[in-house]
């Protein structure tokens, strides 16, 4: 039961992993009892799992995921939804109504409109139908404030860090609220257009380095020498 | 071709850009050029220039072509007006077409196209600068452009042609060879599951030289096929470096 590659070690499509008794996890898959990588990534053993993370990927809709999306189409019905996956999701009018929807009575594209920026929870999905956003719970609906930023959705797990520490870290010193949409769509709102700055800065630096480790303390840091750095320029901007 | 004025193997067994006969032109593949596509390639290969563009899996617009149970591959394959000597119209030729479908039934294999039923994948395929085996490059650098838009693949693939010129069989056909030579065998592989997704044969060979060629392509395929994986990881060596600092 020999493998062919070592923890962390970068594997492209193609490779020959490991052989036998292994379990095939994700991005990999399995012929002739040889399991195979499927995406460029590094490899990581689980006890017998074998797993690619992988480095370049796109966003695959799943049940209970929370996204961020953009209206692109008000329908007869409700709204079609770009969530940045291979498929268009859909949000019905009785949903966002909380009520019964009359056609003769409620005018779609006065509650969303073409462009809108919705945060949204994906309620259905299989293979055969699109999914099915909700935005009946607390902290979703309509965005009217904040900055967006796009990153590649296998980032989002590093931008929320090891139990949150990342993205708790970036609320505390930032001072800004943020949603992460699982499909790599980052809204940031904050008090003032410079925190949200600083915050965007953070993500992009996470997202250019993110498969290095000791990430969260080298972010902290330069949020730090950021801040100070602002405060420096406002006190002599006053002289 | 009408007139054969030169040999194009000379005395000391050199072809005419002094490659031997089982030598690939210079390879250069780049990764991840073009910012708007989701994933992209660029290789020169001798004179060839050629650029791919990936996109996908995405919603496949106009919506009737769509599948219910797999995904759908489409591939353009195009020459630009400046890429041949003489001016080549723009507009998609018979051999154009005829090249995009060759392409694009030597990638399917190797798509895990079930996995996301009703949507599209779209190759984009631009020949800058055309110099022989445009096909063959135009296979390896929208492979690459795949891998590079993250979409699952069983394998990577590579293509490389052989053939026979001045009775002699040869590697990677350039421009004049295809042309005056007698005989073209475009190859394309999965080399780490060993299987061959394009044959082809323009000319004429015996059994024993078709089988010779075959081989040859195929070691040439190899050939590219470590340097693909170079070019991919190559991308994301910077990250590994300094990941084992700490």
């Amino acid at each position: 039961m020999p493998t062919f590659f070592e923890r962390r070690q970068l594997v492209t499509p193609g490779d020959l992993i490991a052989e036998g008794a292994y379990v095939a996890g994700e991005n990999t898959y399995v012929e002739d009892n040889k399991i195979y990588a499927s995406r460029i990534g590094i490899v990581e053993y689980e006890n017998k799992k074998v797993n690619v993370v992988a480095l370049r990927a796109f966003y695959i809709p799943r049940m209970g995921d929370i996204v961020i999306g953009t209206v692109v189409e008000v329908g007869f019905n409700g709204w079609t939804v770009d969530i940045n996956a291979p498929y268009q999701a859909l949000l019905r009018a009785s949903d966002v109504l909380s009520r019964p929807f009359k056609p003769q009575k409620d005018e779609l594209s006065q509650v969303l409109d073409a462009g809108d920026l919705i945060v949204a929870k994906i309620i259905a999905y299989d293979r055969t139908h699109d999914p099915q956003l909700t935005v009946a719970e607390p902290g979703l609906g309509k965005i009217t404030r904040g900055q967006i930023i796009k990153v590649t959705s296998t980032k989002i797990p590093r931008v929320i860090g090891r139990k949150g520490s990342m993205i708790s870290m970036i609320k505390q010193e930032t001072d800004c609220q943020i949603i992460l949409g699982v499909n790599g769509v980052i809204l940031i709102t904050g008090k003032t257009p410079e925190d949200e700055e600083l915050a965007m800065i953070a993500i992009r630096k996470i997202e250019e380095e993110s498969h290095t480790s000791g990430l969260t303390d080298r972010i902290t840091q330069m949020l730090k020498e950021e801040k100070a750095k602002r405060e420096e320029n406002k006190n002599e901007s006053k002289n | 071709m009408s007139q054969k004025t030169e040999k194009l193997i000379d005395k000391k067994g050199l072809r005419l850009d002094g490659r031997k006969c089982d030598e690939l032109r210079p390879i250069k593949i780049e990764v991840g050029v073009l910012s708007n596509a989701d994933g992209s390639a660029y290789i020169e290969q001798g004179k060839n220039k050629i650029l791919a563009a990936a996109f996908g899996p995405r919603e496949l617009h106009p919506k009737h072509l769509a599948l219910s149970d797999r995904m759908v591959l489409r591939c353009r394959y195009h020459m630009a007006p400046f890429s041949v000597q003489e001016r080549k119209s723009p507009a998609p030729s018979r051999r154009e077409i005829e090249l995009s479908k060759v392409i694009r039934e030597s990638l399917e294999p190797s798509i895990f196209l079930e996995q996301y039923p009703r949507t599209g994948i779209d190759i984009f395929v631009e020949v800058l600068q055309a110099d022989g085996s445009t096909r063959c490059a135009s296979i390896v650098a929208a492979s690459l452009a795949l891998a590079d838009a993250g979409i699952p693949m069983r394998d990577l693939v590579v293509a490389c042609s052989a053939g026979k010129v001045d009775d002699t069989i040869v590697m990677d056909l350039m421009d004049t060879e295809d042309k005056q030579g007698t005989a073209d065998v475009p190859v394309a592989l999965m080399p780490n599951l060993n299987a061959i997704t394009l044959l082809q044969m323009d000319g004429t060979l015996t059994h024993e030289e078709f089988e010779k060629a075959v081989d040859l392509a195929i070691e040439g395929c190899q050939r590219i096929h470590a340097m693909q994986k170079e070019v991919l990881k190559a991308k994301y060596v910077g990250v590994k470096e300094e990941e084992v600092e700490e």
